[in-house]
């Protein structure tokens, strides 16, 4: 049993990591999800998808962080998220701008759009994972990806990119 | 022609950036968007923050797990810094492989065949081993099967293959991209060597047929049984393998 939550750690740690746009919140949030999980893997349901099962679990440990803390939502100008570096120099600064432009999305348009585009999960299972209504799902999505979309527009712009 | 003034619902464009419809609505709405350039342009940017996420973050799949991340964290602490460097190693070692193995499949590769992949380069690395070929070995069996069943959350035995003309030769655990694996040394009298690779959470499905890679001269077929993920990988023709892979199969199924 312990193998299937392990199984979905790597998972958990880079939705994580994109979520939060910190490696040390990010592994923060994977940790109290895992104790979480372990704790109540008695009301898992045999046979029923572990990965929706996590994912909830995580979503509900992030949302109740954000409610005790709301200070920390805040995305400042200056607080560029620590991302993996495999990037090109060429590519680097719009990969740097995607994750600052991710950071400063609404949580619930952030959610959506990394369980589905990075995640890769389908809408109703997102819809699960998240607790909502299926359109609701669609239209975060919508919204989400035309709002980042707008942010990256932005970054890239020359007349806006500040100068050090 | 008349489609092409009919809107495309928003949901389907999202269906279309996140690659799940049909080939025949997908094709309607392609034909749409290109009487829409301006949607067209939207879609194209949907699509490339999809890649770019995947760009950004998929190396966090490939990072090491804090150890207080592992499940036998919580039972006993003996220190993992040994085993942590022995996967690091494992780690250089298979990325310098796959990245020479890349060119066989550029398409977006499935937890299957990337399973066959970790397969490939597991065998690869560990069939010409003289020295340490395995951890356990076939000596002590019923240990090995104890173990590797504990690490990978589920009942792990190496089938004999003596039928065929394989003896085991032992077991080692690795690291896999979606946890601990297992791999089981075969060899027949003229010292041919055969890997059988086993990976507790290989995808969604619960079975799958046999499937059939190949990685530059390694032959792999892979599938999924009662949860469990096995790919068997040599370097011998398709049929000869197959054969074995039927033993295999016959072998966990008796």
């Amino acid at each position: 049993m312990d193998g299937l939550i392990a199984g979905q750690v790597p998972r958990l740690r880079r939705y994580a990591r994109a979520l939060t746009g910190d490696r040390t919140r990010a592994d923060d949030l994977v940790q109290d999800t895992l104790e979480r999980a372990w704790n109540k893997l008695h009301l898992w349901r045999r046979g029923s998808d572990i990965r929706a099962w996590m994912f909830s679990i995580m979503h509900n440990v992030f949302v109740n962080q954000i409610r005790q803390n709301q200070v920390a939502m805040v995305a400042l100008d200056d607080d560029v998220p620590e991302v993996p570096v495999r990037a090109t120099q060429t590519d680097g600064l719009e990969m740097r701008d995607l994750a600052a432009a991710i950071a400063r999305l609404p949580v619930e348009y952030r959610e959506v759009i990394l369980l589905v585009g990075l995640e890769q999960m389908g809408y109703e299972e997102a819809a699960r994972v998240l607790g909502v209504p299926l359109g609701t799902v669609m239209s975060r999505l919508s919204r989400g990806r035309e709002r980042l979309r707008a942010l990256m527009a932005g970054a890239t712009a020359p007349a806006l990119r500040r100068v050090k | 022609m008349s489609d092409q003034s009919n809107t495309v619902p928003e949901a389907d464009l999202h269906a279309y950036v996140d690659e799940r419809l049909d080939d025949a609505r997908r094709a309607e709405v392609e034909a749409w968007l290109l009487a829409h350039p301006a949607d067209a342009e939207r879609i194209a940017d949907y699509r490339k923050q999809n890649a770019m996420l995947k760009m950004v973050f998929d190396p966090v799949l490939d990072e090491l797990l804090p150890p207080q991340m592992q499940p036998q964290a919580r039972r006993w602490s003996f220190a993992p810094l040994l085993r942590h460097a022995a996967m690091a190693g494992w780690m250089v070692l298979s990325g310098v492989v796959g990245w020479a193995l890349h060119g066989a499949d550029a398409g977006k590769p499935g937890p299957m065949l990337a399973m066959a992949k970790q397969a490939a380069i597991a065998h690869v690395v560990y069939t010409p081993e003289v020295l340490h070929p395995v951890e356990v070995g076939a000596d002590q069996e019923a240990h090995l099967a104890k173990w590797l069943s504990k690490r990978l959350g589920g009942s792990v035995k190496p089938p004999h293959l003596g039928n065929v003309g394989y003896e085991l030769v032992g077991g080692r655990l690795l690291p896999g991209n979606q946890g601990p694996s297992a791999q089981f040394m075969y060899q027949d009298a003229r010292g041919q060597r055969l890997t059988l690779y086993l990976s507790s959470k290989a995808g969604d499905k619960g079975e799958t047929a046999f499937r059939y890679a190949l990685e530059g001269k390694v032959g792999v077929f892979y599938w999924i049984d009662d949860g469990m993920g096995y790919a068997l990988s040599g370097e011998m023709e398709k049929p000869a393998l197959l054969r074995v892979a039927n033993a295999v199969y016959r072998g966990l199924n008796p």
